[in-house]
């Protein structure tokens, strides 16, 4: 399988997890070790950035994870750029996974103040990765302001609906140049799956883990649906067929 | 335009026989689809739909498990002042009782905030009674600042003010205001509330739309249940809820159910809400809304927290005191309520675990 490789780092794993949800930080730290990821997204505002012995941060370990903060909560390019400075000087990282929703009901980014935020961040020296609509034009325009990755969503956060926009995240993978992952509304290991076969580059998972019945088990479980779907994407899929291919009816005269 | 002009065209009396007339049909149709509209939230409140609560509350528990995870947030009240020109009827702190008054300086509300930090809180809640000169808006500004630098998320349960002074607190760091309307019962409103800016039913009312215009992150609705029929009021607030999530859709809405109990001496709800039909109503708010916040106080006992704090709340309070000085400086003031749940944020906490559940501290920062 092919190594995925972000802004020169190099990922062993697919899977990204997020850590809210559960219900014990050692049982976060159990499914993500269970789920063999390697960078995990944590909710700056969840996080208390002046204390060094933080509960949720003493459960990701450093050596074995990158931490991506995101900046969940934020509403407006300008509270986004300042929760990325601090979290820069307070965790030590230049990795940012963007979030910006206004609305806080559906949790849909906004793609106006998402764009103008990712080109200062960009600018900054962030390795960026904005959440955003699966919406094909806004995520090469995040590819020209610099964004290291694009995460359209499959559908609202925490919906578990699956690829609901999948139209529009192939036409994004066909005409990306950074990274496709799919991030939001994965619900089964089956979803994440489908996105891999589509070509995504990696999914991020949080809900579907963290509030199953067995999140160390269901870590697992999407582990091997995010490699399943991989493997199935670079042996190429058959194409699929409408018809069978029994005869050629109107070009067998050529053979005669 | 504001909520009031909704509410006109609705008569109470008809909302409510509809409310009672709802049947076992009507609950089945609520419950078997995905989102639940206003007619359906009539049937889940209804009296019929009492056969169903252990089916409502498996649903609700799941949807909000899918929104909020097994986590449950912790707040706790900081009473600042018990000063009122209000005379609401039902209040402790009504200016016709001959209680010792009193308002922290600066210095006790830091000892107590000190107290509450060490407790393990970085969600604080400011309580006041409404008296413009004791604790005004200065004074809750003042308080504001010198509070913001120790707390990730700062909320009121204060007078309502106009949308220029939440706008003004919201920049020194205001993340939240609880406005209760107590009830939604127009003519009889001025009989709980007969004295003081409370007495205004209008302004009270248009106190969330304000808020709204301001742009305020969350805004906390409830009304107090034994003054009136309850499923009424209840009702009333599914309405108002989705009156303000259309229209200040930046916002995020939590909802209280602060209940009345018979007590000696004091007020007597004209009507009792049992522990089922609150746990009725907590359950319908979820299968109504998914992203609501409901919020459960220590007004409520041990027991029943401990059993329905997973069947749709996100959020609590622990080891509260209604009296304004109660964590540190220990005046002389009464409490504002009798606590029912006495036990320390800790114990909560453990509780919680015990359950599977997270307790979350902190869910906001400062710049925010």
């Amino acid at each position: 399988m092919q190594k995925l490789t972000i802004s020169g780092q190099e990922f062993n794993s697919r899977l990204f997890l997020g850590t809210g949800k559960f219900s014990s930080n050692q049982l976060m730290e159990q499914a993500l070790i269970a789920s063999g990821s390697d960078m995990v997204t944590t909710a700056l505002r969840r996080v208390d950035l002046q204390n060094t012995e933080d509960d949720i941060l003493k459960h990701i370990n450093p050596n074995r994870f990158r931490l991506l903060p995101n900046t969940s909560g934020v509403r407006t390019a300008k509270e986004a750029v300042f929760a990325a400075e601090l979290a820069r000087e307070a965790l030590q990282t230049n990795w940012l996974k963007l979030e910006i929703h206004p609305d806080p009901k559906y949790l849909l980014a906004d793609t106006v103040e998402t764009l103008k935020a990712c080109e200062q961040l960009a600018k900054k020296g962030f390795i960026v990765l904005p959440y955003m609509q699966a919406d094909p034009i806004l995520a090469k325009q995040l590819e020209e302001v610099g964004a290291a990755a694009v995460m359209p969503l499959g559908s609202p956060i925490g919906s578990n609906k699956g690829l609901i926009t999948r139209e529009f995240i192939k036409i994004i993978i066909e005409q990306a140049n950074v990274p496709v992952i799919v991030d939001a509304g994965i619900g089964a290991p089956s979803h994440a799956a489908e996105a891999m076969e589509m070509g995504a580059d990696a999914v991020l998972v949080n809900t579907a883990i963290a509030v199953s019945n067995d999140p160390v088990m269901m870590a697992e479980a999407f582990k091997l649906a995010v490699k399943a779907g991989r493997m199935a994407f670079e042996a190429k899929l058959v194409a699929q067929l409408n018809m069978a291919e029994a005869s050629s009816p109107l070009t067998s005269f050529l053979d005669l | 335009m504001s909520f009031f002009d909704t509410l006109k065209q609705y008569d109470w009396d008809s909302i409510k026989d509809n409310i009672y007339a709802k049947t076992e049909q009507d609950v089945l149709y609520a419950l078997s689809h995905k989102a639940c509209n206003l007619e359906d939230f009539k049937a889940l409140i209804s009296p019929a739909a009492a056969p169903y609560l252990e089916q409502m509350a498996q649903k609700s528990m799941l949807q909000t498990q899918k929104r909020f995870g097994k986590t449950i947030q912790l707040y706790v009240p900081l009473y600042l002042s018990n000063t009122c020109s209000n005379s609401c009827v039902y209040c402790g702190f009504s200016h016709k009782n001959k209680i010792e008054r009193v308002t922290l300086s600066e210095e006790q509300i830091l000892k107590e905030a000190i107290a509450i930090k060490e407790m393990g809180f970085d969600h604080l809640l400011l309580v006041t009674g409404e008296h413009q000169k004791e604790a005004g808006f200065a004074y809750l500004m003042r308080s504001i600042e010198i509070l913001r630098p120790h707390f990730a998320q700062i909320s009121v349960e204060v007078q309502p003010m106009s949308t220029e002074e939440y706008q003004q607190l919201m920049q020194v760091g205001l993340h939240a205001v609880y406005v209760y309307q107590e009830t939604y019962h127009q003519e009889n409103y001025k009989s709980y509330h007969p004295a003081g800016k409370k007495s205004d039913f209008t302004y009270r009312l248009e106190t969330p739309d304000r808020l709204g215009k301001a742009g305020i992150h969350k805004i906390g609705l409830g009304c107090l249940l034994g003054l009136e029929d309850w499923r009424s009021d209840i009702w009333h607030i599914a309405l108002h809820l989705s009156y303000l999530e259309k229209h200040y859709w930046k916002s995020r809405y939590s909802i209280s159910f602060p209940r009345l109990r018979p007590n000696a001496g004091g007020f007597q709800p004209n009507m009792e809400i049992s522990d089922r039909e609150l746990l009725q109503v907590i359950c319908a708010f979820r299968l109504l809304n998914q992203e609501v916040e409901l919020s459960l106080s220590t007004r409520e006992t041990p027991t029943f927290r401990d059993h329905v704090f997973k069947l749709g709340i996100t959020a609590m309070s622990a080891g509260s005191k209604t009296e304004p000085g109660g964590y540190a400086v220990h005046t002389k003031a009464l409490e504002q309520f009798e606590v029912s749940d006495q036990r320390s944020p800790n114990e909560i906490k453990v509780m919680l675990q015990k359950n599977q559940y997270e307790a979350v501290w902190k869910d906001w920062d400062s710049y925010m």
